[in-house]
């Protein structure tokens, strides 16, 4: 199993490398996202630094809308998912696969939008530590769920509405506990932080759990 | 032999269409069969319900010794499906591609020499993305790539599409060698003028049926149904 989710990972990282869309196309819309943003509340700085964490996540799920369909969509492209099932490779390992390729081209969005608020919005970080492991977690929950969402609406007509629309619900206790996480580690809420990380992880754990359930049923019907 | 496809009243329905309507046919192991039929008549269905990708009832569904009806998954290691479309990765280079078909069918570099070199897929052209490739250099590369696999039964849709003379008579190589390997196969065809083509079984399919099939020991049938 560990060899089939490596060699899906695989190939989904080396078409980034060859085709770039996450660094050309997805890390110049998030960063967008946020310079709107900066314009738009540009008359009252305050409020922009105590909104950042928001916007962060905000940000990275609109990369993760737009990662999850691209993922999918060479798949789609000339019936690649068929030819991986045929190569005998399990439903849990093409899912896995590529949930592991689109966390790790989030981090790197985040990484990006990280820097983004950090030189538009002018926001000082008071506890990296937290930054970072609310960063992971939000990064796989963000993958997972994209990626199931993605399995879902592969090859549907209308795949490029549907998605967000059922993603963006469903991401939402991710958005709403990662930026409590992000507001007490930029210093703007005296909350508890890893409180907030915890959620994230237990959201975390759970999509895990309706990923090994729902990988056969949506792979073997998409 | 024994036979590698054994279908009795086999019936799939695709969004509640009866795509495929009681199919009746039966292929020895090592047999080249050519179907033939007009558009719609369930070709492609057929061939992708051979490689367990399209759920299948009736009373007898045995694709290599699995029944499609309780193992669909378990069949398709050993099956090779070429669709209209390439199955190919249009951002990877075409070396790419293949090693990774390499890794997900466990062939070695032996493999993978032996199909570039069949398919005149070496020197630069290895480095080319495969999205810059003519349609006809694109076929070449998913041939080469179900070369690799090794399948025991290949299904082929429209094989030729798209390809120049000396690929398909490279084609037609790979295919009797794949017979005189063992391998069965099946491939749907609108051609008539090659002789590989007029040298396999022809079964005819109209309406998700078939309607006329010549017996494997009979090629005279054959010509007849051609």
């Amino acid at each position: 199993m560990w060899r089939e989710i490596w060699l899906v990972c695989r190939k989904d990282l080396i078409i980034e490398w060859r085709a770039r869309v996450t660094l050309i196309q997805i890390v110049p819309t998030v960063l967008l996202v946020l310079v709107v943003f900066a314009f738009a509340l540009d008359a009252n700085p305050s409020l922009l630094g105590e909104g950042a964490g928001g916007l962060f996540w905000v940000a990275v799920l609109f990369g993760a809308v737009l990662g999850a369909k691209r993922s999918f969509d060479i798949e789609a492209e000339g019936g690649n998912l068929d030819a991986l099932r045929l190569g005998g490779l399990a439903p849990a390992a093409i899912l896995w696969g590529k949930a592991a390729a689109l966390a790790l081209q989030l981090v790197l969005v985040g990484a990006f939008a990280a820097a983004g608020l950090l030189v538009l919005y002018s926001v000082t970080v008071h506890e990296w530590l937290l930054i970072v492991v609310a960063g992971l977690c939000g990064m796989a929950a963000f993958a997972i769920c994209g990626t199931l969402y993605g399995a879902m609406t592969v090859g549907l007509r209308s795949a490029d509405t549907l998605l967000p629309l059922l993603l963006i619900p469903v991401a939402a206790p991710v958005l709403l506990a990662g930026t409590r996480a992000f507001d007490v580690a930029l210093g703007t809420s005296a909350d508890q932080g890893w409180s907030w990380t915890a959620l994230l992880a237990v959201v975390l754990v759970t999509y895990i759990a309706v990923g090994w359930a729902a990988a056969g049923p949506l792979l073997e019907d998409a | 032999m024994g036979a590698a496809v054994a279908f009795e009243g086999v019936v799939a329905l695709l969004d509640r269409f009866p795509a495929l309507a009681g199919v009746d046919l039966s292929v020895q192991a090592g047999e080249m069969v050519c179907l033939r039929g007009p558009n719609g008549a369930g070709k492609s269905t057929l061939l992708r319900a051979c490689a367990g990708l399209v759920p299948v009832r009736g009373e007898r569904a045995d694709v290599l010794g699995f029944d499609l009806r309780a193992q669909r998954r378990a069949v398709r290691p050993y099956v090779g499906l070429l669709g209209h479309r390439s199955p190919l990765y249009g951002d990877l280079r075409v070396d790419d591609q293949l090693r990774h078909c390499a890794d997900v069918h466990r062939a070695g570099p032996t493999e993978v020499s032996a199909a570039i070199e069949r398919f005149a897929l070496g020197g630069r052209l290895g480095e080319v993305a495969i999205r810059r490739l003519s349609e006809g250099q694109q076929r070449r590369v998913a041939l080469a790539c179900l070369t690799i696999a090794r399948p025991r039964l290949w299904l082929l849709d429209e094989p030729h599409a798209g390809l120049d003379t000396s690929s398909r008579d490279a084609l037609d190589e790979l295919l009797a060698d794949a017979v005189n390997a063992g391998a069965t196969v099946m491939f749907a065809t609108h051609e008539t003028g090659r002789s590989r083509v007029a040298a396999a079984r022809q079964v005819m399919l109209a309406g998700g049926r078939v309607e006329q099939a010549a017996p494997s020991d009979s090629q005279d049938g054959a010509n007849d149904v051609a």
